[in-house]
This record gives C-alpha cells, sequence and structure tokens, in this order.
C-alpha cells in the first residue's frame, strides 16, 4: 500500500471516533500504554536502552515524583522520558514551526505496585493533528519504532 | 480460486493471551487484577458478566471514561480476548440470565437509587471520581465506582445483569448484594428502571474536541530576548513555579551547537499536576507545562501545546475540563507575555 493510501486510511481512522452511540470515544490505538511485569528501575532501564538501540537519543528524563514530593505531596515513581533523533528534530524545528511544541517526542513512565507503566501518544495521532502529509512517512516510522521500543518493554521479564 | 483457498491451511484463531497483553494488560493488569482499569479476574463478576457484555464493552468502550473504544479488532480476535478472560476464573461459568426488559418504576427507583446508590456511583450515575490505582486512590480500594449513565456500559449491560449484579453484590468490590441489605427484589427492579432510564437523558457531546487547533501562538511586539523573559514573568504571574529554560535542541547536541533560535520555558504548578494525576495517571503526556519562543524571518512567536485537542486522545471527561482550564492558563500566559 502505498503511503498517500496508508496516509489517508490513517487519517480516515483517526477522525473516525464518533461511534455508533453517537459520541466520540477515543480509539484505542490513539495512545499506546504497556505494563511491565518489572519493577520501575528495571523499566526505565529497558525503556532507555530501547529508546538508544531504536537510534534515537534521550535528550533528558523530568523527574515528575522528585518534584512533587519537594511539593509535599505523596506520589509513587514517576518520569517523563524525552527523546528524538537529533538531525530530525533540528530539521523539523526548522522547517516546521507548528511541530515545535510538541517537540521532541516524550514517554510517561509510572510505577504501579510493583509493576511499571509506560505510556505515549501515537505519531501517527500526532501527524494526524497537522496538515503536513510529506511527513507521513517520517511519523510512520516514528510509530513503528515506537511500537518495538514498547514490545521491548512488555516483554521484558 | 475457491477451491484453492478451501485447500489451503486453516487461518490459525488468534491468541487471547498476546492479544490481552497488548490491547488490555496496560490498565486491567497482567492477571487481571485491575489498576488504571477494574479488575476483570474477580469470580462474581465474571459469574454476572455475559461474553456479550464483555464483547460490547471492548468494541464500544466507555466514552469519556478512560475505556477506549477497540473497533479496528476482528470479531475472532475480540471473541479470543474474551475467551482469555474467562481464563482468569476456569471454574465460573457465566450464570444464566434472563432476555428482555426488567419491568420496574423508575420513579420509584430514583427514590431507591438516592438512597442506595448515589454515594458511590454519583446523584445521576456519573460514577466515582479519578482513575488509576497509582495515584487517585488507595491500593486496597479495588475500583471506582462504574459510570451507570455512561452510554458505552448501557449499551452493554443487560436489564438482567445489572439487576443480578444489585441481587448478587461483586465480592472483592465495595458492592454489596442489596438482597442482603434488606431491599425486595421489587425494589431492585426498580432501580434497574431507574438506571435504564440514563437512556434517555441528553448527555454532553465532546466530538468538537478532535476540531480544536492543535498549537496556541501569538506573534510577540518584543524582540526575542525580551519575550523569553516575558514569558518567564507571565509564568510566575498565573502562579506557576518556574522549573527550567533551555534551547529545543538542548540534549541533542553537544553545548555550543544547539541552536538557540528557539527557547522553551518549563514550568509547572504543582497542586495543579496532584490533582490532574488523581484524575488521570497519564497525564504525564502533557508535562511539563512548556512555552516556546520561536524566532523566525523577523517575527518572534510564543507557542504552546493546545491541551483541549491533546485531551481528545485520552477519551476521559474529567481530564476535558481540567484541560479547558490549562487551556485558559496557557491563553492568559501568551497573552501576557506578547503584549
Amino acid at each position: 500500500m502505498s503511503a498517500r493510501l496508508l496516509s489517508k486510511a490513517f487519517a480516515a481512522l483517526a477522525a473516525g471516533a464518533a461511534l455508533a452511540l453517537g459520541l466520540a470515544t477515543a480509539r484505542a490505538d490513539e495512545l499506546v500504554m504497556v505494563r511491565s511485569l518489572q519493577a520501575f528501575p528495571e523499566t526505565m532501564l529497558t525503556l532507555q536502552e530501547a529508546i538508544r538501540r531504536h537510534g534515537y537519543v534521550i535528550s533528558r528524563v523530568q523527574r515528575v515524583d522528585v518534584g512533587l514530593t519537594r511539593m509535599g505531596y505523596k506520589t509513587d515513581l514517576y518520569r517523563v522520558v524525552f527523546y528524538g533523533k537529533p538531525e530530525e528534530i533540528r530539521r523539523l524545528r526548522r522547517d516546521y514551526p507548528d511541530l515545535i511544541p510538541y517537540l521532541p517526542l516524550k514517554l510517561s513512565v509510572f510505577a504501579e505496585n510493583g509493576q511499571t507503566l509506560v505510556v505515549g501518544v501515537r505519531p501517527l495521532a500526532l501527524w494526524a493533528f497537522f496538515d503536513h502529509p510529506e511527513l507521513f512517512d517520517v511519523f510512520a516510522r516514528w510509530d513503528r519504532d515506537l511500537q518495538s521500543i514498547l514490545d521491548e518493554v512488555r516483554e521484558a521479564c | 480460486m475457491l477451491a484453492i483457498g478451501a485447500a489451503g491451511p486453516a487461518r490459525a484463531a488468534p491468541d487471547g493471551a498476546l492479544l490481552y497483553a497488548r490491547n488490555c494488560a496496560a490498565c486491567h493488569g497482567a492477571d487481571g487484577r485491575g489498576g488504571v482499569g477494574v479488575p476483570l479476574a474477580l469470580p462474581d463478576f465474571l459469574a454476572t458478566a455475559p461474553d456479550e457484555y464483555l464483547r460490547r464493552t471492548i468494541r464500544l468502550g466507555r466514552p469519556g471514561r478512560v475505556m477506549p473504544a477497540f473497533p479496528h479488532l476482528s470479531d475472532a480476535e475480540v471473541d479470543a480476548i474474551v475467551r482469555h478472560i474467562r481464563s482468569f476464573a476456569p471454574d465460573v461459568r457465566p450464570r444464566p440470565l434472563p432476555e428482555g426488559p426488567v419491568r420496574g418504576d423508575p420513579k420509584r427507583g430514583a427514590e431507591l437509587y438516592a438512597r442506595h446508590c448515589a454515594a458511590c456511583h454519583g446523584p445521576d450515575g456519573e460514577g466515582g471520581k479519578g482513575t488509576g490505582v497509582t495515584f487517585s486512590r488507595p491500593r486496597d480500594l479495588p475500583i471506582v465506582a462504574p459510570a451507570l449513565n455512561n452510554p458505552g456500559f448501557l449499551a452493554a449491560a443487560s436489564d438482567a445483569q445489572i439487576k443480578a449484579t444489585l441481587m448478587w453484590g461483586r465480592k472483592g468490590t465495595p458492592m454489596p448484594s442489596f438482597l442482603k441489605q434488606g431491599l425486595s427484589e421489587r425494589d431492585i427492579d426498580d432501580i434497574v428502571a431507574f438506571v435504564r432510564s440514563f437512556e434517555r437523558r441528553p448527555r454532553k457531546r465532546r466530538a468538537d474536541l478532535k476540531d480544536e487547533p492543535p498549537v496556541l501562538v501569538r506573534e510577540s511586539a518584543s524582540d526575542y530576548a525580551a519575550t523569553v523573559e516575558n514569558v518567564k514573568q507571565a509564568v510566575v504571574g498565573q502562579n506557576f513555579r518556574l522549573i527550567r529554560v533551555q534551547p529545543l535542541e538542548q540534549g541533542f547536541f553537544p553545548e555550543g551547537e544547539a541552536s538557540r533560535a528557539e527557547t522553551i520555558v518549563y514550568f509547572c504548578n504543582f497542586n495543579f499536576l496532584y490533582k490532574a494525576l488523581a484524575v488521570d495517571p497519564r497525564v504525564g503526556l502533557f508535562l511539563p507545562c512548556r512555552v516556546t519562543v520561536v524566532e523566525r524571518a523577523g517575527k518572534v512567536l510564543v507557542m504552546t501545546i493546545n491541551p483541549t485537542r491533546l485531551a481528545a486522545l485520552f477519551n476521559n471527561e474529567e481530564l476535558d475540563e481540567l484541560c479547558e482550564r490549562m487551556r485558559e492558563l496557557y491563553e492568559a500566559i501568551l497573552e501576557d507575555s506578547t503584549l
């Protein structure tokens, strides 16, 4: 299937959120969330290794839980991992300034009862926000990479 | 062609365990004991939940209550997931339930509902607040009371199923048996009739979130450096704590090589964040709050994500409200920093 056809198909899927009930429900394929049976530190390690193995750079890890705890709030472990490919980030922020608020890509990671959840927005769902059909291949590749990265996290024991 | 097709190998049945792991385990737990989502492995739940209820729930989700719709799965895949959910309690068979509507008096049911159900399920059946065992409820509370007015629930659950749950309760959750609580079968029929009446009430539509622009942007009247300073002041002026200021490319290129044509101002209101985490543990995808100052072709732009557009992906009406508030705050920051 050509990129254009795929692009149209995904746009139709992204737009087709209205159910037979007549109400909009987010589709399960717009956000992606996986559960790792590993504890939080091991999952963070697995995730970061998988991101790097797919050719991305982690630009920062935001320690949300640390900020909350410092301010006196009780919370479980919670981090946000920012990542991207440097040259792609450079090209996109230069040529497509409307994408800037959504760059770099990110994943949220939080602990739950000895296990860990990792959640992200599907890059193809982000692509559907904008009118840049020529960027479909980039977002589709990010999307495939994200699925593969999260598969590694889910399957790690 | 048909003959060749018929002679070919039979298509392998979908792997329910794998499909469950990929689509359900993140919220409902690998073993079905719940987490962000409700526990599915409870014997009392599986005894009163027919396969059709599970199928419809997977297909339709719960609009506005985090559980998404899975329209892309095939019927065979949905069936495989249902079989896998049944395997959590292999000795439990769903009780046969009568078909057809339960006859009751919804007016009388409304009074009984207000007395016996509203404390947990909400006066209008809107369900308990929040989701996510991690942040919004104690770990020993296995479930947030479901929204009985939810169109996904009402389309999936039969009258008989709602009645059975009321009569027998659900061990392992705060839902008691109302027969044991002293209600008669007639009382319970009246409550079922009242719950069913939620279907006829008008419901707020949230479809137009998808028409929101993805980005909020203003052109600044000041130069680039002054605008960055203006944003910092505006952020503090809206009761946020400044976290850090950095070039967009920081972390991707060695220091000195990162472009300075965009500056990100990160900030946080921890009280707001704490409340948001209780509403939806996935809100990290909005974090940290951020405004980016961009210089292009002699213009200085101040831009940020539009939280209400992003919220459309989360299927959480409580989060929609917070994102609307966040959008107002972002608009105020953009306004203050570009005037």
